[in-house]
């Protein structure tokens, strides 16, 4: 069986099909909501922003230029989309929310390594690296985006991105080491 | 001294290159340079060792945060029935299936075999048509390359640079940049970048740099420079 490919899907979303536009929400709209998730920290806003950046994709599927991927043209949407409702929100309200985004709820990686469990910390100190990093490292390993999609995505030449990144590992390597996990790297 | 550096410079290239070799994101030459630095330095080998294991916690970690409930698509698909943009599309495209049979329907079926029969021919004769063209052009031809047909080479003449555009370039933007510089789309994209023909015949270095220069400093252009060959 043939599966029909993100840019036929695209085209025919351009052409106002709505079965489409629900094959292309299916396919794509878990790691969608997964990236929105780990940026604005709250699961109901999450879902609201999916649907908006899906109905940019609809809105906008004729100027789709197929210069990048599908997913990664709604991730750099998604990406907008966060930032901007994580911008419009009051000051008092950002600052709580964005903490919560930022850090998780669970035990911090000292309590976790009491617990001795190193992939129990390694995920804690995920969720403690900066919003950044956070999603440089999410871009990179889990969506599997190239150095130059995750310039496109972020919006950063490509030289910073692999920067960024390596910035990122440094750090996560740092709050392991504070947690009592040594792994002889930085 | 200066090999030093440089062997300095190019391990760190290679150390920042790590995550997108863990992940298998790497172009094929950059995916070998990775994989033979790794086979002779073990430090870097156990610094892509840690490198393996945050891959998969990230991976641990986003797939532990679930998935949206069904109110998302519910929200999108109501959204979409509301948008201004949903009633314009439905009027204006057109369906050619119901077209064409609503057309058919009124025919009889004498006329439609008819039709029918002079359509298979059509058929027959255009595939010649083809056939005999295909033919004609392999004769005298001893290969074409992939990357390159053979009949580029002959027309090769002029002053070509590799161009790619800002994402945020919108396609009436570029078009009206080719325009204005008379440029012309000669392959690609290749990883997103263009071939360009800046003029049909060769411009001297200092008037290309010039070019280029301009180009650069155009808002929809994220990287313009020369040719390998240049």
């Amino acid at each position: 069986m043939q599966t029909t490919s993100d840019e036929a899907l695209i085209g025919r979303i351009a052409a106002g099909d709505k079965l489409a536009m629900q094959v292309l929400f299916a396919r794509h709209h878990v790691r969608v909501y997964r990236f929105v998730l780990r940026l604005v920290g709250d699961p109901s806003r999450a879902e609201d922003l999916i649907s908006d950046v899906f109905l940019d994709v609809w809105r906008q599927a004729d100027r789709f230029e197929a210069r990048s991927q599908v997913s990664t043209w709604l991730l750099a949407i998604a990406r907008y989309k966060a930032l901007s409702a994580l911008r419009k929100r009051p000051d008092e309200e950002l600052d709580e929310e964005t903490a919560a985004a930022i850090e998780d709820p669970g035990d911090d990686p000292e309590v976790a390594m009491q617990k001795k469990d190193t992939s129990v910390v390694l995920r804690e100190c995920l969720t403690r690296l900066s919003a950044e990093h956070r999603e440089i490292i999410d871009l990179v390993y889990y969506h599997e985006k190239s150095v130059e999609e995750v310039s496109k995505i972020v919006g950063v030449p490509e030289n910073t991105v692999k920067t960024r990144m390596f910035y990122a590992r440094k750090k996560l390597g740092e709050l392991l080491k504070a947690a009592g996990v040594e792994r002889g790297w930085p | 001294m200066m090999k030093m550096n440089n062997n300095a410079a190019e391990r760190q290239e290679i150390e920042a290159l790590l995550p997108w070799h863990a992940a298998g994101t790497l172009g094929r030459r950059e995916a070998l340079k990775v994989e033979q630095a790794l086979a002779h330095d073990a430090d870097l080998a156990r610094q892509y060792a840690t490198v393996q294991e945050d891959l998969v916690e990230t991976i641990g970690l986003n797939e532990s945060l679930g998935a949206p409930s069904a109110r998302a698509m519910q929200k999108l698909m109501a959204d979409i029935e509301a948008d201004v943009s949903t009633a314009r599309r439905v009027r204006t495209s057109f369906n050619f299936g119901g077209w064409l049979s609503d057309k058919l329907s009124s025919f009889s079926p004498r006329t439609l075999a008819w039709s029918a029969t002079a359509a298979a021919l059509a058929v027959v004769l255009q595939a010649g048509l083809l056939a005999g063209m295909f033919v004609s052009e392999r004769q005298g031809r001893l290969y074409d390359t992939a990357s390159f047909p053979t009949e580029h080479v002959a027309s090769a003449a002029g002053t070509y640079a590799m161009i790619s555009f800002a994402p945020q370039a919108t396609a009436g933007e570029i078009t009206k940049l080719l325009e204005s510089y008379k440029i012309a789309l000669v392959e690609g994209p290749n990883g997103g970048v263009y071939k360009i023909r800046l003029a049909v015949t060769s411009l001297p270095k200092e008037e290309v740099a010039k070019v280029l220069k301009r180009l650069q400093d155009e808002s929809s252009v994220r990287f313009v420079g020369p040719t390998a060959a240049d």
